[in-house]
């Protein structure tokens, strides 16, 4: 399947704004992702292995927090994955 | 640097002021320039989501971020930065901007928008490696102004 990179994280993946790995489900993208690409894995999994907060995975146009699966999620070679580090902030004054 | 086209700029400013005295945001489309740094292409306005705090917080819904991301590879350019105003305060970045920036290379511009008026914009850049060594530089933002005089010849004649 396919996993769409964000700009900061594709200094880890060559360059590479579109990267495909194969999985029976998320989790399994997940290792083979970070399997082929080891530097991605300390930017998008905390210590503990839990996706860092900040980090947004969406399943096509579905947030993987809100899947009743979640990282278990079963996926096929035609899903696509994306990774959306958050954008937030503001004066707070 | 920065380098955006006159109209961009003034666009983001006026966002600002079109959402005072909440903030605005949106995302900057464009390429980064290996030597020369990130170049703006396109602006796209993004809602802010912080309905609860709007004035002195931003928040951009993932969805709309999905599908901005979507629009980028699309048209062959990439997330290079994002923008956001903050109402009657002033143009720099905030311990709350620094905390919830994530984006490693990428540019942050911040316009201050006094009672309704933009006023400072400046650009920040986010350098380092990780969220531990992450921080904000300020950086140059070159605006294209002899292309949009130029455009505007071509519309006058």
């Amino acid at each position: 399947m396919n996993i769409h990179i964000p700009t900061p994280l594709r200094t880890y993946t060559g360059g590479l704004e579109t990267v495909n790995v194969s999985g029976a489900t998320v989790n399994a993208v997940f290792e083979q992702l970070t399997a082929k690409y080891p530097e991605l894995k300390q930017h998008l999994f905390t210590a503990e292995g839990k996706l860092r907060s900040f980090v947004n995975v969406y399943l096509n146009d579905e947030d993987l927090r809100y899947l009743p699966e979640k990282e278990d999620s079963a996926v096929t070679d035609r899903d696509e994955l994306t990774i959306i580090p958050s954008i937030a902030g503001g004066a707070n004054c | 640097m920065l380098q955006i086209s006159y109209a961009d700029y003034e666009a983001l400013r006026a966002h600002g002021e079109e959402t005072y005295p909440h903030e605005c945001c949106g995302v900057l489309l464009g390429k980064n320039e290996p030597g020369s740094g990130n170049r703006v292409h396109q602006l796209v306005r993004a809602g802010n989501t912080r309905t609860d705090s709007a004035h002195n917080r931003y928040n951009i819904a993932p969805q709309e971020l999905v599908k901005i991301q979507r629009q980028a590879r699309g048209l062959g350019l990439d997330i290079v930065g994002f923008y956001h105003s903050h109402p009657d305060h002033p143009a720099q970045w905030s311990p709350t901007d620094h905390a919830e920036a994530h984006w490693l290379g990428c540019s942050y511009i911040i316009t201050s928008v006094e009672q309704g008026k933009a006023v400072l914009t400046n650009s920040f850049l986010l350098t380092g490696t990780s969220e531990e060594d992450k921080k904000f530089e300020d950086e140059a933002v070159e605006i294209a102004i002899a292309e949009h005089q130029a455009n505007n010849q071509k519309g006058q004649a």
